[in-house]
């Protein structure tokens, strides 16, 4: 019987997992959970100090006008986020070819992010939804 | 493609040659787990396919760490200490202490207590724990092996040491549990180890490796904090007593890449005939 319980309520958190994985209808839920355009730019603004100030990933900005990377990635932030707003600038895969970015460097920004998004008094559901909209773009960033 | 191999090789002489470059932390926190029982990278009572530490691609991760189980009749003692490289291959080594306690006494050797020691090979064949569509598949070796072997051969144990070999399959879904992430784990182990082998390997029952199917899913509350549960099925191989399996609710703390901290209520059944072994587990990983 025990071991019956455990299975089942080892079969009800997997099919929890599976029911509630997929992203609620497209709607901007998100966009105003994160504050909207103005509280996604001060996360993205937070993230990349914290990314200029790190020492494994810093190099890779170098160079970079960061107010309008700030505006770009935004702008790219608040579109995934069901925002009105619209990313215009390169496409992912185009404009970190050349970088020879690593696993790591893509975890590091991941890291930055959440520790923006904390800061920032996120909800913990709400980052997770960020984070999975901007999982998939590993495979166009990194090498 | 030899430039690409010369630059692993190149980076792989680099990682073991230069000391500052131990801390490596290329993957995000808490996925290398902790360190399980028997020594590898996973939760407390299952390995997992992922590898220990926080090593990624190009580079070498790994752990140390002291785990205690208190139970009504018996109590069990691991130090390990794993290695990996490359997120690709993991080593592994621990010394367990298990002490009989009760069963001790009722065989007059109060102090009895019984070592194993093992080895751990785990290498990741593909996927990865969050990018790309496949899950982290992982297989590995467990050697162990009996310091003491009179009281398992008391008992009807074959052998005193043996090889397990495992199938991990690990993923977390990024938002998978109402928007919290959600890591689920399942292990098939070949085995005939009487509980864990600290009982010996094979018995008058079975003398045969046997499939096992273990389990883990957790939640993380935040990036620091993953509440879960284990279950592990064990072979029932002599028949002197029966063997359970087991199982745990776990609460595991990262609060950086330097420590882990797991506690746990623990259930194991009966243990060479003493009944409702359930406790508490306690571990302390450090990472470097």
């Amino acid at each position: 019987m025990k071991r019956l319980s455990i299975l089942a309520v080892f079969s009800a958190l997997v099919l929890a997992g599976c029911v509630a994985s997929p992203e609620p209808a497209e709607d901007d839920r998100l966009y105003q959970a994160l504050g909207e355009r103005e509280g996604i730019e001060r996360i993205v603004e937070d993230m990349l100090i914290r990314v200029t100030d790190d020492v494994r990933i810093a190099h890779y900005f170098r160079g970079i006008p960061l107010g309008d990377l700030r505006d770009e990635l935004a702008d790219q932030f608040c579109e995934l986020a069901g925002g009105p707003c619209e990313y215009t600038g390169r496409d992912m895969r185009e404009a970190h070819e050349d970088l020879d970015l690593s696993r790591a460097d893509f975890n590091a920004l991941v890291e930055h992010l959440i520790a923006a998004m904390e800061r920032h008094h996120v909800r913990v559901p709400d980052q997770n939804r960020l984070l999975a909209k901007l999982a998939p773009m590993e495979r166009d960033m990194v090498d | 493609m030899p430039g690409k191999t010369y630059r692993g090789f190149l980076a792989l002489i680099l990682t073991l040659l230069s000391p500052w470059a131990i801390a490596q932390d290329g993957r995000i926190l808490a996925t290398g787990g902790v360190t399980q029982i028997e020594g590898s990278a996973g939760g407390g009572l299952v390995p997992w396919a992922v590898m220990a530490g926080y090593g990624a691609e190009g580079e070498q991760g790994g752990t140390v760490s002291l785990s205690h189980v208190s139970l009504a009749d018996y109590r069990l003692s691991t130090v390990a200490a794993n290695w990996s490289w490359n997120n690709r291959v993991e080593v592994s080594a621990s010394r367990g202490q298990f002490n009989l306690g009760t069963l001790g006494i009722a065989l007059e050797a109060p102090d009895a207590v019984l070592r194993m020691n093992t080895l751990g090979l785990k290498t990741r064949l593909g996927g990865d724990l969050i990018y790309g569509t496949l899950p982290q598949i992982a297989f590995g070796v467990q050697y162990k092996d009996l310091r003491d072997p009179t009281i398992p051969e008391l008992v009807g144990a074959q052998r005193d040491s043996d090889v397990d070999a495992y199938l991990a399959v690990t993923r977390l879904f990024l938002g998978g549990a109402g928007g919290y992430n959600l890591l689920l784990n399942g292990t098939l182990r070949a085995t005939r180890a009487n509980e864990l082998g600290y009982l010996g390997f094979g018995g008058d029952r079975n003398d045969d490796h046997e499939l096992q199917l273990e389990a883990s899913a957790a939640i993380f509350l935040n990036p620091r904090t993953a509440v879960g549960m284990e279950y592990r099925r064990k072979p029932n191989n002599l028949s002197f007593a029966e063997e359970n399996d087991w199982a745990d609710l776990f609460i595991a703390w990262f609060p950086n890449k330097d420590l882990a901290l797991a506690a746990a209520w623990t259930r194991h059944g009966a243990i060479a005939g003493l009944e409702n072994q359930d406790g508490f587990y306690l571990s302390l990983q450090a990472s470097f």
